[in-house]
């Protein structure tokens, strides 16, 4: 037989399996090696450039391209009608809407896409985008969401037929008459505008693809900055009418996503029709402004509030209307029947008597959007109202926010524990995540201080947020982007020489997939990371799956990951029984090896175990050579990750200047694969959330110009508005998960930005302040502190 | 990618030849300095200059230097090294306070003095360091050179004095006895623009300010010098209320507008506040008493 190398010796610095091991990406990204779309360059490449609309509403009367069509570099230029005569000028979105790839009719948001101009070099395509000249006709625009219903607005979408209105949808979860009744009795009832205001997603690389329709034989090759490769390749094949197996979508690295890069965007498609038409591979990269103004935001709420809860401080109801604005085309990515995603878990970490949420969502002249930026399908919204208006009830009540908390948690014995709202919460134990956060900050000193401080003039402010997410859609049941089910596929296959590659359906776009998977692989069967390749972000070498948002890797492909294996191990057994002549129930698993009970001196190594399954031989009765496995995992539920976190504020009086000082956040993730990659992900969530708190706001003057079109009108932080994060974790594993995982890419998203407000609502209570909007630039604070505070939209 | 139309590219070996290259291309033509004002804005399709003339191998524009009673700055030195130089530092400390908190690193190491005068952006920071300190501008043509204030550099927002075929090659500031200087900003975020700005220079004679100047910036079109108070200064003895009063006029002088930066009413309201805090601590510089 063929000698296979040692097992290695298992180490803390080196685990074969979970623990703290440094990212197997990274050598590539810090280097500047990483494969990027714009990395990609093909023989005879020509380059894609989209003309923009200038105005927010306005009907296109005519299109002069000639002048384009002439510059010498130029190949082709394409408007909405051409586009229009071979049936491909509007697209579906991923809720059920149509949005136009190229104008036809009318522009319906500022920077919307009226023509494209494919050219030898990116300057020449976008020097001749000066060349198109565009008659537009001035139409009023809807800017101020809450006006948007009112009986004399403009009809943005006169496209649907029969539209004479701008409304899109209305949408309600919980009982009204039983909230009602609570509220009718309660002792005490808060109520608050709440505004989450519109923000970007705004990842480092842009969006763009490179698309290569080979001529003879049809294929369509796409290098996409996609998070959802097989959902996309399968709307490619129903839009564009090409068959799917002709369909290859590839998405290399990618440079940071947070829900960005989930839809399906009209430059994707303008380049596979370009390709098509010109039959060669065409580029489209976006420039910084063109992210920031015309794909996908989030957020757009206004909320307004209710909370009932006795005069002890027993929460009894929660109650929402909320104005949802979703631009000119309805966009958001959601589950089908979801059309606000999850935010029917604004019920919170708390155990409530009743809820109840009414929605009303309604077209704007804005770019469509509504993506889930690392908000787990809205639930940053859902945390947001939560966390603030328990605050507010707080206030009203004179107790401390924490101790508000600590009373009304839903209790450990209680899980699974079904919301109000009909969310079944798989596991949880919140009173040791806050008091654990409580004691890292040290609370009660923190409050003395405060106290002290108070009493000198000087403002500070201490902030509280308890989150509990849904993560990890989700069953297929009842959950499905336009009719794919959301369950994923795995297929691991272990080499002769012991060596493994894992093939995964979902998509890193930085969150260090090529690391964990190996240790979830490695965990199971005891080959060492290294030893594993984790291949993904391929169609045509991954199983169908629906790819990396809504913190959804961990919790469904990870589970896929850790059944595959299981798969491959249980084979295994069967095979070692042949090889140490025994039968399958004698034989015990010590990670990487099968060995006889009670005689661990015999005994085989998975790698020994390979190189049977390929070599020659007999193997034993029914059992076909090889080893490897593929499964399709379908979640029994969503997994409900946790975390308690507490941020604490300076503000210059003078200036209304905010220092967050500290910032300590306490999750629960369930099992934890590799410690280093969750705080990791925790660090850039926790930044993220003051960005939103602070700083970030997609805003529009009155006719609809997009004030946020680049990174120095769009801010976002820097390490010198952050702390050192302080950080710290419970473990309180998911009882459906197969390794108790429960997934940690959004939760810092989720749970900051109420911390950092509430800090600064607090710090601001010698003023009598109780609630102020986001972003709290030091001039909104200021004017709160003048009791000039107005939302911001 | 942002890329700016086409244009033409010539670098300049001298001050002479820069200026006689201005003068054969004309108004089309642009110095590039740092390019970090000029480059953005051809990126962004806002400016398409047809040439560039490139400065940055002038070697006689980068240094600092005390001459005739000034201390003089040629326009090629860049943030960076306005940031470093000690021989600022023992001066005029004003130019470190600010230069920390101007744009990042990257943009310190490129952006020079010259272009940010004439870039004359409303929220420029060294424009009103320049403004506090009573500099003035050296501009060159073939035909010779002439001096201007700081008040007559600035003739609008991005508008200077400089023309068509001129250059600005060096920023002069006079050096008076027992002086010091802060300056104060408010930023929404590190390397933002400010949401205003407030310099102050004082000039001792014992216990009482012999003079003293405020500058701001981001209150108006321009980088802003306000007079009415150095006449409040003059002569008066450091106080608490002096400098509230300064403050007061400092806000009553000045016409911010309500952007994403902030509100008109706070941005007047900060006038006052840094006026206050930047002459406090110009000082406790002088005096020193800084901490
Ligand atoms: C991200 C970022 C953040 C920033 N933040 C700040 C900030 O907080 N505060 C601040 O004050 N500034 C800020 N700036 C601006 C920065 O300081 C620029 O470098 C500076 O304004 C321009 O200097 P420059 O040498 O780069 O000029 P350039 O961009 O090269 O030129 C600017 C203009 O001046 C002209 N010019 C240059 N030199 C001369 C000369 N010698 N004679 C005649 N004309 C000349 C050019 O033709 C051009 O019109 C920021 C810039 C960036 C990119």
């Amino acid at each position: 037989m063929t000698t296979t190398e040692p097992a290695p010796e298992e180490t803390e610095e080196r685990p074969i399996g979970f623990g703290n091991l440094l990212r197997k990406e990274d050598p590539r990204l810090i280097r500047g090696m990483g494969n990027f779309v714009d990395d990609i360059q093909l023989p005879g490449m020509l380059h894609l450039a989209i003309l923009r609309s200038p105005m927010a509403h306005a009907k296109i009367n005519s299109i002069d391209k000639s002048a384009a069509e002439a510059h010498p570099k130029v190949v082709a230029v394409i408007t909405g009608e051409d586009l229009a005569a071979q049936g491909l000028a509007w697209m579906p979105t991923l809720s059920n809407d149509v949005q136009a790839v190229l104008a036809t009719d009318k522009v319906r948001f500022q920077h919307q896409e009226v023509a494209f101009v494919v050219a030898e070099d990116r300057y020449s395509a976008r020097d001749a985008l000066e060349l198109i000249e565009v008659d537009y006709e001035w139409v009023d625009p809807v800017i101020d969401v809450r006006k948007a219903m009112d009986a004399d607005s403009p009809v943005i979408r006169d496209d649907l037929e029969g539209k004479a209105d701008n409304h899109i949808f209305d949408w309600e979860t919980g009982d009204e008459a039983a909230t009602q009744a609570v509220f009718d009795s309660a002792d005490v009832v808060v109520k608050e505008e709440i505004i989450y205001p519109r923000v970007h997603p705004a990842p480092m690389e842009t969006c763009g693809c490179v698309a290569d329709v080979e001529r003879v034989s049809g294929q369509l090759t796409l290098w996409s900055t996609t998070q959802a490769p097989h959902a996309h390749r399968t709307v490619y094949a129903l839009v564009a009418g090409l068959p799917e197996h002709k369909i290859r979508v590839i998405a290399p690295d990618i440079g940071g996503g947070f829900g960005n890069k989930v839809p399906i965007y009209p430059g994707y498609v303008c380049a596979i029709v370009a390709s098509l038409v010109i039959g060669k591979p065409v580029k489209w990269m976006e420039d910084r402004t063109e992210n920031l103004v015309s794909t996908g935001f989030a957020r757009d709420y206004v909320m307004e509030g209710e909370i009932a809860a006795t005069k002890e401080g027993k929460i009894l109801a929660i109650r929402t209307n909320v104005l949802a604005d979703h631009g000119a085309f309805n966009g958001v990515a959601a589950p089908t029947k979801y059309p606000a995603g999850f935010f029917g878990v604004f019920t919170g970490s708390y155990d409530l008597e009743a809820a109840y949420c009414k929605m009303q969502a309604v077209y704007t002249n804005k770019a469509p959007g509504g993506v889930a930026y690392a908000c787990s399908f809205r639930i940053t919204e859902a945390v947001y109202l939560v966390e603030r208006i328990v605050d507010c009830l707080a206030y009203e009540l004179g107790m401390d926010s924490a101790e508000l908390r600590l009373k009304n948690f839903i209790q450990p014995d209680q899980f699974p524990y079904e919301s109000k709202t009909g969310w079944v919460y798989d596991s949880g134990d919140y009173e040791p995540a806050m008091r654990k956060a409580m004691e890292m900050a040290g609370y009660d000193e923190l409050r003395r201080e405060q106290a002290e401080k108070r009493e000198k003039g000087e403002l500070m402010g201490i902030g509280i947020s308890f989150f509990t997410e849904a993560v990890g859609a989700g069953p297929r049941k009842d959950m499905d982007i336009l009719g794919l089910g959301m369950a994923d596929g795995c297929e691991l296959r272990i080499h002769p020489t012991g060596k493994a590659v894992v093939r995964l359906s979902v998509k890193t776009q930085g969150q260090g997939h090529e690391t964990t998977f190996a240790q979830i692989v490695a965990e199971e069967i005891g080959i060492p990371p290294e030893d594993i390749e984790v291949i993904h972000g391929d169609t045509d070498n991954t199983p169908f799956g629906l790819g990396t948002y809504g913190s959804r890797s961990t919790p469904v492909s990870g589970a896929a990951a850790a059944l595959v294996t299981r798969k491959v191990r249980d084979k295994a057994q069967i095979i070692a029984s042949g090889m140490l002549e025994v039968s399958v129930a004698d034989l015990e698993w010590n990670k990487g090896s099968f060995s006889v009970k009670g005689d661990p001196s015999k005994s085989v190594t998975i790698q020994d175990i390979a190189m049977k399954a390929h070599g020659a031989g007999d193997l034993p009765d029914g059992i076909e050579g090889g080893l490897e496995a593929q499964i399709c995992y379908n979640p029994e539920n969503l997994t409900y990750p946790f975390g308690a976190y507490i941020c604490v504020v300076d503000i210059d009086p003078g200036t209304a200047v905010v220092k967050v000082r500290r910032f300590i956040a306490v999750d629960d993730c369930g099992t934890q694969i590799n410690p280093m990659i969750i705080e990791g992900q925790v660090h850039g969530g926790l930044a993220d959330g003051v960005g939103m708190a602070m700083m970030e706001m997609i805003a529009f003057d009155e006719d609809g110009n997009c004030l946020g079109g680049s990174l120095m009108d769009y801010l976002i932080p820097t390490a010198l508005e952050t702390p050192d994060w302080e950080t710290g974790h419970t473990v309180t594993p998911s009882p459906h998960h197969p390794i108790g995982a429960k997934g940690i890419g959004e939760s810092a998203t989720v749970g900051s930005p109420p911390a950092v407000v509430n800090a600064i609502v607090d710090a601001l209570k010698p003023y009598g302040i109780r609630h102020a909007d986001m972003p709290l630039t030091p001039s909104r604070v200021w004017e709160t502190m003048q009791g000039n505070h107005t939302p911001p939209i | 990618m942002q890329v700016p139309a086409p244009f033409e590219y010539e670098r300049a070996t001298s001050v002479e030849h820069a200026i006689s290259l201005r003068e054969r291309l004309g108004e089309e033509a642009r110095f590039i300095a740092g390019g970090h004002s000029l480059l953005p804005m051809m990126k962004l399709r806002l400016a398409n200059p047809e040439y560039l003339i490139d400065i940055n191998d002038c070697e006689e524009l980068f240094y600092i230097r005390e001459e005739a009673g000034e201390i003089r700055i040629g326009a090629m030195t860049r943030h960076r090294e306005l940031l470093d130089s000690d021989l600022l530092q023992q001066h005029f400390p004003i130019f470190r306070d600010a230069e920390e908190v101007i744009a990042d690193p990257v943009v310190r190491n490129r952006g020079t003095l010259g272009g940010s005068l004439c870039q004359a952006d409303p929220s420029e920071d060294l424009s009103a360091v320049c403004t506090t300190l009573d500099a003035s501008c050296v501009i060159k043509s073939t035909s010779g050179e002439r001096v201007v204030s700081m008040h007559d550099f600035h003739v609008g927002p991005y508008e200077t004095a400089v023309g068509d075929a001129e250059m600005l090659t060096e920023i002069r500031i006079p050096l008076k006895p027992n002086g010091s200087s802060a300056y104060e900003k408010v930023e929404r975020r590190a390397g933002d623009w400010a949401v205003v700005s407030a310099g102050a220079a004082v000039w001792m004679d014992g216990g009482t300010i012999a003079e003293g100047r405020v500058g701001l910036a981001a209150v108006g079109a321009n980088t802003t010098g306000i007079g009415p108070v150095s006449d409040v200064l003059r002569g008066a003895t450091p106080s608490e209320e002096l400098y509230q009063q300064a403050g007061d006029i400092a806000a009553a002088n000045c016409s911010p507008q309500t952007d994403q930066r902030g509100s008109a009413e706070y941005k007047t309201h900060l006038a006052m506040e840094l006026t206050k805090r930047a002459l406090r601590r110009s000082v406790a510089r002088a005096t020193g008493q800084e901490a």
